[in-house]
């Protein structure tokens, strides 16, 4: 026991007197967690509308009142004729263009106004999202128009779209949770992977393993101190998203804790894997950096959604842990499911660590090859 | 018994051999020197004996334990310093030298006896990162880490390879001090002239063991006698002398050559004249004893 505990020390040692590792450690997250939630944002902020049309009209006026007081939306220009769009836009001088017809309040009555919405399509995500923006502030305005205009309201189907979970469509409710499975998965993986190949290479392994201390207690006392680093990287990306995002955690915070604790261990179990089959230490950050985070990123969901993958994909996505932690994590942080209702992925989760931890401490070799 | 004792261990790295067939025994509190060039297969046998590695074919006990079964109780009673400086360059002296003991299930200050005479060199540097130390301070700690936990068997992989040659004096004086403590201390290195200083030393190239014995029976085993040839245009000279009748081999050995010739076939009258009449008049000739590097070359050429 005397010998694990002066090893845990000695690896953070090691952790505290290197400054990358630190700096891996410590900066990584939260400059993640500030970039994704800031920077990378799929959200429309002060989109620039060019509005077209005769700003004589009262109803056009009304409308572009109405899109000009949207949060979302920023009139930047009032254009007099359809042919100065394709200028404006070549400028970039604004992102979608509302060109109302030729006489257009006098022909509400009759039914025959019609309002045109450019987008530009060169990017198209984001012209998605405007022009939706501004189709719906369009609409509010053409039921308000109709009351006025005939006195009652008239019976249609509009149908109201509600967001559960996430009313505000905010970006960093999906992301939040994809950084959190990002950052434990490269941090437990790769910096155990590195710390062991690093023994490897400087020969103190040749030492380690030739000393009476069991493989098996050398294998712990490089995992717990990157275990208890990854509970403090855990407790600031979880109070970084609240306090400064303002995600919610909906569940409960044990469970959630417990779901984040089985996912280090088979990100630990995987950086011990990674460790066996690599030489070097740039193989074992290769391994990290492209194998693991590459595969992370596209198929646990943070950017495309699984389901919408061919099937082979899909169940590739399957046998990837950091998908079913980070379903895990949006269903107790932002719906706030309890226990029975995760107990699918809990388990799924459960067992890959299980496993994965099993597999390579069986791997890990006592003798050197 | 035998404190090391191995038989007929082999070992190959995929197809290339790496040790073939090596037998060796060590009496308990000598100085077993393994003496062989680079890539003679040293690091390996200091792997397979320390329990590190397997061996394909073969057995071996330490201290009468079997090398494969017995590891784990070997793994208590041996102290290890690989070729490399193996410590961790980012903790300082006193920390590796704890770290180690600790793990040895020893302490410092229980052991400290053992050590104090290596470590008191070092001790003003005990704050130190082992990393910034020089290569004669490293290779003190390195060896206190080894000695800390009072080891019976001292496995030395070439310690003295890359110090300088006051260190690697000191170093020997230390080794011989270390057995008079009744360790016994298995040391390897590829430097000639470090054999003398062993008690009894064997000869590795190319994974085969060429020769064994104390240094003295190693040189009474000589079969023919030296000449050193100094002075004179060498690499020619080199040439002709290599092409005499009788002339077993003739080396260049620093600033002179060594020849070898057969008494039975030849004299000292007729190699002099075979150097006079090439026009090498001012040679200095004179009859040695070989040394173990002679000795090493006669027996690699066989």
């Amino acid at each position: 026991m005397k010998e694990f505990r002066a090893s845990v020390k000695k690896e953070f040692l090691h952790i505290f007197r290197d400054k990358r590792t630190i700096l891996i450690v410590m900066i990584m997250p939260v400059v993640q967690i500030i970039l994704f939630g800031f920077a990378v944002s799929t959200e429309v902020n002060n989109a620039r509308v060019a509005v077209c049309g005769d700003m004589s009209d009262p109803q056009i006026r009304r409308a572009t009142e109405r899109m000009d007081e949207n949060k979302y939306l920023e009139i930047t220009a009032i254009l007099s004729s359809p042919g100065e769009i394709t200028d404006l836009f070549r400028k970039n001088g604004a992102d979608a263009a509302v060109c109302f017809s030729r006489n257009f309040g006098s022909r509400i009555p009759d039914g025959r106004a019609s309002v045109r919405i450019i987008g530009d399509g060169s990017d198209p995500n984001t012209a998605r999202m405007i022009t939706s923006y501004i189709s719906g502030v369009l609409q509010d305005t053409a039921a308000d128009i109709d009351i006025s205009v005939s006195g009652e309201k008239q019976s249609s189907m509009t149908p109201v779209v509600q967001l559960m979970y996430n009313p505000a469509m905010k970006s960093s409710y999906n992301f939040v949770p994809g950084v959190m499975g990002l950052i434990l998965m490269l941090i437990c993986s790769m910096m155990t992977a590195v710390s062991i190949v690093r023994e490897k290479e400087t020969g103190t392994l040749e030492l380690l393993l030739v000393s009476p201390v069991r493989p098996l207690w050398v294998i712990m006392s490089k995992l717990i101190p990157y275990l208890l680093l990854s509970a403090f990287n855990f407790a600031t990306i979880l109070l970084l998203s609240h306090y400064v995002m303002e995600v919610p955690v909906n569940g409960s915070l044990a469970l959630l804790s417990l779901a984040a604790t089985l996912f280090v261990i088979a990100s630990l179990a995987i950086g011990l894997l990674v460790s066996v089959i690599s030489s070097s230490q740039r193989t074992a950050m290769l391994i990290c950096g492209m194998g693991l985070t590459m595969p992370t990123m596209i198929f646990s969901g943070i950017i495309f959604p699984c389901e919408s993958m061919p099937l082979a994909l899909q169940w590739f996505s399957d046998i990837i842990p950091a998908k079913w932690f980070i379903i895990l994590v949006k269903k107790i942080m932002i719906q706030g499911d309890g226990f029975t209702a995760i107990l699918k992925e809990l388990g799924i989760l459960a067992g890959m660590a299980a496993a994965l931890l099993a597999f390579s401490i069986k791997s890990f070799r006592t003798r050197l090859q | 018994m035998k404190t090391i004792e191995i038989s007929g261990i082999s070992k190959n790295y995929g197809q290339v051999p790496a040790l073939r067939d090596i037998s060796l025994e060590v009496n308990q509190g000598e100085i077993f020197g393994l003496i062989g060039p680079d890539g003679a297969g040293k690091t390996t046998l200091f792997r397979i004996m320390t329990t590190l590695m397997l061996a394909d074919t073969g057995s071996g006990t330490i201290c009468g334990m079997d090398i494969v079964r017995d590891y784990s109780r070997i793994r208590k009673i041996i102290g290890y310093m690989p070729g490399r400086f193996s410590l961790y360059q980012d903790l300082s002296v006193r920390e590796n030298l704890e770290y180690f003991a600790t793990l040895f299930g020893s302490t410092v200050g229980k052991n400290y006896d053992s050590i104090k005479e290596i470590y008191s060199q070092i001790e003003p540097f005990e704050k130190r990162r082992a990393g910034k130390l020089s290569g004669g301070m490293k290779q003190k700690l390195a060896l206190c880490c080894a000695l800390v936990h009072k080891p019976s068997v001292l496995f030395l992989d070439e310690p003295t390879t890359g110090v300088d040659a006051v260190s690697r004096s000191e170093f020997w004086k230390m080794l011989d001090r270390i057995r008079k403590s009744g360790v016994t201390v298995f040391v390897s290195t590829p430097y000639m002239d470090e054999a003398s200083l062993c008690d009894r030393l064997a000869m590795i190239r190319e994974g085969r063991i060429i020769g064994t014995g104390t240094p003295e029976q190693i040189i009474s085993a000589y079969p023919y006698r030296l000449l050193s040839v100094a002075g004179g245009n060498m690499y020619p000279l080199l040439k002709i002398l290599r092409n005499t009748e009788g002339v077993i081999s003739c080396f260049s050995f620093g600033n002179a050559l060594h020849l070898a010739y057969d008494p039975e076939k030849t004299g000292l009258p007729a190699i002099l004249a075979k150097i006079r009449e090439n026009g090498s008049e001012d040679c200095r000739i004179r009859e040695i004893t070989p040394g173990i590097e002679d000795c090493f070359m006669q027996l690699a050429g066989k």
